[in-house]
């Protein structure tokens, strides 16, 4: 044992407080310029920007968990832009950018992983919709191409090119596709947000939200009232519950979604590889583990229980995508809720309450937005103006008819 | 929730049954405006709670009402759509002037 712990061990003060993460615990203000509910990776990522970029730091975050907790934890961890819309990969597509600066910017390793996502088509109408996304990729400064098997051979030995009788035709191979560590996603934020002077309150809930005249004053919490100026409500998972409190109505259904990860073995797959066909993606960890993630339950419930009927068909398909992991074990599942839309893309920007930003709606697409997430939302509470990336993702284009689909580009069909 | 009781067949696998979303009443499509018919499409409360939905069993092709505890993944009580509509609903397109004399040419 150093001498040096020897210090520490007879002085009353614990030793890294100057030094902690996060600073400890205090009491709630009466008041905050912005009040965003919700301390996952959107959250504190609207807070830090709002403190970089805008000054803005009267901010409190308030969390009824801990941070990172919810959907933040539960996610698959995939980033990519490769989607269908222009809407959608030019914003997603910036979103892969800012995390690829994260690490640096943190200080703080978020083990961000850039090793290429793989989509494979098993129909013609598939390898159609890949052509079309590669080009609308391409046009947006994104590295898709669509490659032949004799390339998927070649990146993935160990795919079965036939699984379930539906031969390998083509596949889409978005360069920029990477992995992340999500928590160290939202720990890198919240350190960032809280040196600029930000609180984050932990195990704090929001039980009702105060409206005066059609303008949110205020919240009610598990730990008192607190006035506010506006607020950014990034709840995933509990969207409508929330919006409720403020009296908004969403077109929003939440459904849970299982995950599951398997024993660790040795690196035998660098890309991510997913199946909308099979329903189903795969990737190995840095620690070897294999991540499963398939498509939302088939009925809507607020509840991360287990069923045994997702796991079979989920295995099923991803062991005909890898037939040797059959005898691989499984060593822990979970359920993520996912706030789904009819159109799979988001609910961002203004709501019918003044002064109250949503940033809502991230089914199963909200892991892979937190950086532009975080920076649009902070331009919209600084300035007022919702910025040109996310006007398509307002509310008002479901009254409006103007949906931004993005359904034919989810890894595994929900 | 492994287990569904159906009205019709008994207690059948959950894997048996296919979600057809909540019994709603939908607005007139020919009157209604564009927010009433969005809200009808789109709109959902989606809170934690007991939701009346229609329910398929899909072997059999039979749909039922089913309240259901969304929070707790318990279903309550199911019954035939009968309990709810007694009589026949009848569902009338709007008939445009052009449409109908493509199908009389």
């Amino acid at each position: 044992m150093p001498f040096s712990l020897l210090k520490y061990g007879l002085n009353k003060d614990y030793p890294f407080e100057q030094n902690a993460d996060l600073p400890s615990p205090s009491a709630l203000k009466p008041h905050y310029d912005v009040v965003i509910i919700g301390g996952g990776g959107h959250g504190v990522a609207t807070a830090y920007y709002l403190a970089k970029y805008h000054g803005i730091t009267n901010v409190a975050v308030l969390e009824k968990g801990y941070l990172g907790g919810g959907n933040t934890a539960r996610n698959t961890a995939v980033i990519r832009s490769n989607y269908l819309t222009s809407e959608g990969v030019k914003f997603y597509s910036e979103s892969v950018k800012l995390f690829q600066g994260l690490s640096n910017e943190f200080d703080f390793n978020i083990m961000y992983s850039s090793r290429g996502q793989l989509t494979l088509a098993h129909t013609d109408a598939a390898i159609r919709g890949f052509r079309q996304r590669t080009e609308v990729n391409k046009h947006f400064g994104g590295k898709t191409e669509l490659i032949d098997p004799q390339q998927i051979r070649e990146l993935v030995p160990s795919l079965n090119m036939n699984p379930a009788d539906q031969p390998v035709l083509a596949g889409l191979w978005h360069i920029d596709g990477a992995t992340a560590r999500h928590d160290a996603v939202a720990w890198g934020y919240a350190k960032g947000a809280t040196q600029r002077g930000v609180e984050l309150h932990q195990l704090t809930e929001v039980t009702g939200v105060d409206v005066d005249k059609g303008k949110v004053t205020g919240v009610q919490t598990n730990r008192g009232k607190v006035s506010c100026g506006c607020v950014v409500q990034a709840v995933a998972g509990h969207s409508s519950i929330v919006g409720a409190m403020a009296g908004i109505r969403m077109p929003i259904t939440t459904y849970p979604l299982q995950a599951m990860v398997t024993q660790p073995v040795k690196p035998f797959l660098n890309p991510l590889v997913s199946s909308p066909a099979l329903h189903c993606y795969v990737q190995q960890t840095g620690r070897g583990e294999l991540v499963f993630g398939g498509g939302s339950d088939p009925y809507p419930l607020y509840n991360t229980r287990s069923t045994m009927e997702l796991k079979e068909s989920l295995l099923a398909h991803a062991v005909e995508l890898f037939p040797f992991m059959a005898n691989m074990r499984l060593m822990r599942q979970w359920a993520g809720l996912t706030d789904m839309t009819t159109d799979y893309s988001p609910v961002m920007g203004l709501s019918p309450v003044e002064n109250y930003y949503l940033d809502a709606g991230w089914g199963t697409w909200g892991f892979k937005a937190t950086p532009i997430c975080g920076k649009t939302m902070a331009e919209l509470v600084a300035t007022g103006k919702v910025p040109e990336l996310i006007k398509p993702f307002s509310m008002a284009r479901f009254d409006t008819f103007r949906q931004v689909n993005e359904m034919g580009a989810t890894a595994a069909s929900h | 929730m492994k287990i569904i009781n159906c009205p019709l067949n008994g207690p059948r696998n959950s894997s048996e049954f296919v979600h057809g979303g909540e019994v709603r009443q939908m607005p007139d499509p020919n009157n209604c405006t564009d927010k009433e018919w969005a809200d009808y499409v789109f709109y959902s409360d989606n809170q934690i709670g007991v939701v009346t939905e229609w329910w398929l069993h899909a072997p059999s092709g039979y749909w039922f009402i089913a309240e259901r505890h969304t929070g707790s993944d318990e279903i309550l009580r199911t019954y035939d759509p009968s309990e709810i509509y007694t009589s026949r609903v009848e569902f009338k397109a709007k008939v445009e002037p052009s449409a109908s004399e493509e199908v009389t040419v």
